[in-house]
């Protein structure tokens, strides 16, 4: 078991004709998803990697082959448009990879995906992973998961791999890993994906990563506190990132005192989560807090 | 991106919200004939992407013509330091030569996207003139937000609801009312991340006036927005920072002695947080980005070492589109390229073709050590000095 996607998943990924979209599409394949579509408008007809049949809308995909999660890769000015073309057809799970999408897209999207069967993962997020379901939908790579019992959440990609990589170093397995993007506003939020851990019977405990910019690890602190009843914890990065100055994310900017580093670690460790004293230690921390179950 | 207060306001008469009458000019002559256009009396105005010009010495009320343009002499050409700029402050290209209004009262009202809102949240405050920053840690019942519904539209009732707040006479009620829905549409129709007038001015005989203006726009949807994609203003900028804009790394400068390389922001962040968590302080926040080639990574080198505050370099690369081989022989072709000028390097690579990265740096014949993970590389950094 996993959270939001499986074995079951039907793939589908969306501007599969693209240079990043059809390396992915051929590593999510090779890790073992069920790629069962291709979308890109004017390429209806064609096959990708042999057998995969290209659509030119979502909508034909889903009902030629009743995909039910889509990986987006279409360049920005086209990205909003793509993940609700995919929400309209009725695609529960979008993991949206593409960076640099406008934020007011972004704003229109999230507002108009309300109320809807769909969750969005990103943008500008590396995806979801679900290892012990042999299921990938996202650019991180798959080699340096193990199948396990945690699960980890992360604003970050690289990150989330440095996370992934010192977790499976000491033999401590992973359930679904989810990037949820460093963009100031995201589909999917800590704490959606932490209620959806807490759900999972597959899942023991948390790995969270979050970084300077905006209040949403304070509403995960707070989340913690009241309802979750596994383990968490948590890295902030930034902790040495001046105000004012975006670090490459758009969301990672010091705009007001939540925004800080030390802010979060505060609301974090008034939760009862384990902080992570250093990127260096997100392992051994997990280990510890663990163990002491 | 910034733009100067000039030129938001030209943004903003554009959506009717009223400002205080003058232009920018680039010469003491040109400042001289505006002041004269305005009656003589005026202020110049220094047009920097900075706040805290005023106690900076950047705004000087001058009586006529002649003062007008003494003061545009003193200014432009010069350098501004402010609270905001940093010690090597900004140059002034422009000043703005403004009416002097007289308002009774000063006001801040703001937009910005908020995370946790999903949106646009509009806030107001009757402590203008002030830091919003220093009024919500100090004083955070003086400020009144609400979040904009993205379909809606900030409503009148909001409007109405924020100007209450203010407490400003019956009388002005709907015109800040109506000045926040123009400032929503303003925000909105060309993608702002954040939209401020501090202050806000109401005079005696009750006009509202933007005294001062502030947008920032949203970097990622400049493709449709050429005309204010036209106003950027390079020389506000630092120039290593341009100069990675252009080749599409993302790097900012900060004032350690540690160069850093990294593959994504958060672990760009990260690497940051190992450099100062062992006694030493990052030069600059670099991510390669994605897409990266042999190039690419040159490039970012090349850039780390034109700082001459760097002494140290250290690489932090997870290998995964950007592959570690690639990133390896992109350093040695900066080395190359930057001969004496290379400094001892730290590296770790971890991921796709992590060992053949290694093994490419180790025959390089650089000054480089080699380490597996992120406590190793703080101790490593900690050594090379």
């Amino acid at each position: 078991m996993s959270i939001l996607v499986g074995r079951e998943t039907k793939l589908m990924v969306q501007g599969i004709t693209g240079r990043e979209g059809s390396f992915h599409a051929l590593r999510c394949r090779e890790y073992g998803a069920n790629l069962v579509a291709g979308v890109t408008p004017g390429r209806g007809g064609q096959m990708f990697d042999g057998d995969v049949p290209v659509f030119n809308s979502v909508e034909q995909a889903v009902a030629e082959t009743g995909a039910d999660a889509s990986l987006i890769f279409v360049p920005p000015p086209f990205a909003a448009d793509a993940i609700v073309e995919s929400a309209d057809a009725g695609i529960s799970v979008i993991a949206c990879i593409t960076e640099g999408i406008p934020v007011m897209d972004t704003v229109r999207v999230v507002r108009y995906l309300k109320g809807k069967a769909t969750t969005l993962i990103g943008p500008n997020c590396p995806g979801v992973i679900s290892p012990g379901e042999s299921f990938k939908m996202g650019i991180m790579p798959g080699h340096i998961h193990l199948a396990g019992r945690m699960g980890v959440v992360s604003r970050s990609g690289t990150l989330t791999y440095e996370a992934v990589g010192q977790l499976t170093d000491l033999g401590i397995g992973q359930s679904t890993c989810v990037g949820i993007g460093g963009d100031p506003v995201n589909g999917s939020s800590f704490v959606d994906i932490l209620r959806m851990f807490e759900d999972d019977p597959d899942t023991d405990g948390v790995v969270m990563i979050g970084e300077i910019g905006g209040s949403r690890e304070q509403e995960a602190a707070e989340f913690i506190a009241q309802e979750l009843t596994k383990p968490v914890a948590a890295l902030i990065v930034g902790q040495s990132a001046p105000p004012g100055k975006r670090m490459g994310h758009a969301g990672a900017i010091i705009t007001g005192s939540a925004g800080r580093a030390s802010e979060k670690v505060k609301a974090l460790d008034a939760a009862g989560v384990s902080i992570i004293p250093a990127p260096g230690e997100i392992g051994v921390t997990v280990q510890q807090m663990m163990s002491g179950r | 991106m910034k733009i100067h207060e000039y030129q938001a306001k030209g943004v903003f008469a554009k959506y009717g919200i009223s400002v205080p009458r003058g232009r920018a000019a680039k010469t003491p002559d040109d400042a001289a004939r505006i002041a004269d256009e305005l009656g003589g009396r005026a202020v110049v105005k220094a047009q920097v992407h900075a706040g805290g010009r005023g106690k900076a010495g950047g705004v000087r009320v001058v009586e006529s013509a002649a003062e007008a343009a003494e003061a545009a002499e003193a200014l432009i050409g010069s350098t501004l330091v402010t609270f905001q700029t940093g010690p090597e402050g900004v140059p002034i290209g422009s000043v703005l030569v403004e009416e002097v209004v007289d308002v009774e009262t000063e006001m801040y009202v703001g937009m910005a996207i908020d995370g946790s809102a999903e949106g646009v949240v509009a806030i107001a405050s009757a402590a203008g003139g002030m830091e919003i920053e220093q009024v919500a840690e100090q004083t955070p019942e003086k400020i009144i937000s609400v979040a904009v519904d993205p379909v809606l539209g900030l409503q009148p009732f909001q409007g109405r609801k924020l100007a209450y707040g203010l407490g400003v006479a019956d009388s002005l009620n709907r015109p800040v009312a109506a000045l926040m829905s123009a400032l929503y549409r303003l925000f909105e129709e060309n993608d702002c991340s954040l939209v401020e007038i501090n202050p806000l001015g109401v005079t005696a005989d009750g006009r509202v006036l933007a005294m001062d203006a502030k947008i920032d726009m949203d970097d990622d949807a400049m493709f449709r927005h050429r005309d204010i994609a036209g106003m950027r203003d390079v020389s506000q900028e630092d120039a290593l920072e341009v100069e990675a804009s252009e080749f599409d790394i993302n790097y900012v400068k900060l004032d350690g002695d540690v160069g850093c390389i990294v593959n994504g922001a958060g672990l760009a962040m990260a690497t940051m947080d190992v450099t100062h968590a062992a006694g030493a302080s990052p030069a600059n926040f670099l991510d390669i980005g994605g897409g990266a080639d042999e190039e690419k990574v040159a490039k970012a080198l090349e850039i780390v070492l034109k700082d001459a505050n760097v002494r140290r370099v250290l690489v932090n690369i997870f290998g995964g589109i950007l592959r570690c081989d690639v990133a390896a022989r992109g350093l040695v072709m900066a080395s190359e390229r930057m001969r004496g000028k290379m400094r001892p390097m730290v590296a770790r690579m971890l991921g796709t073709n992590a060992e053949e990265g290694r093994e490419t740096l180790a025959n390089s014949g650089l000054d480089v050590v080699l380490v597996d993970d992120l406590n190793q590389a703080a101790d490593a950094i900690r050594k090379a000095r």
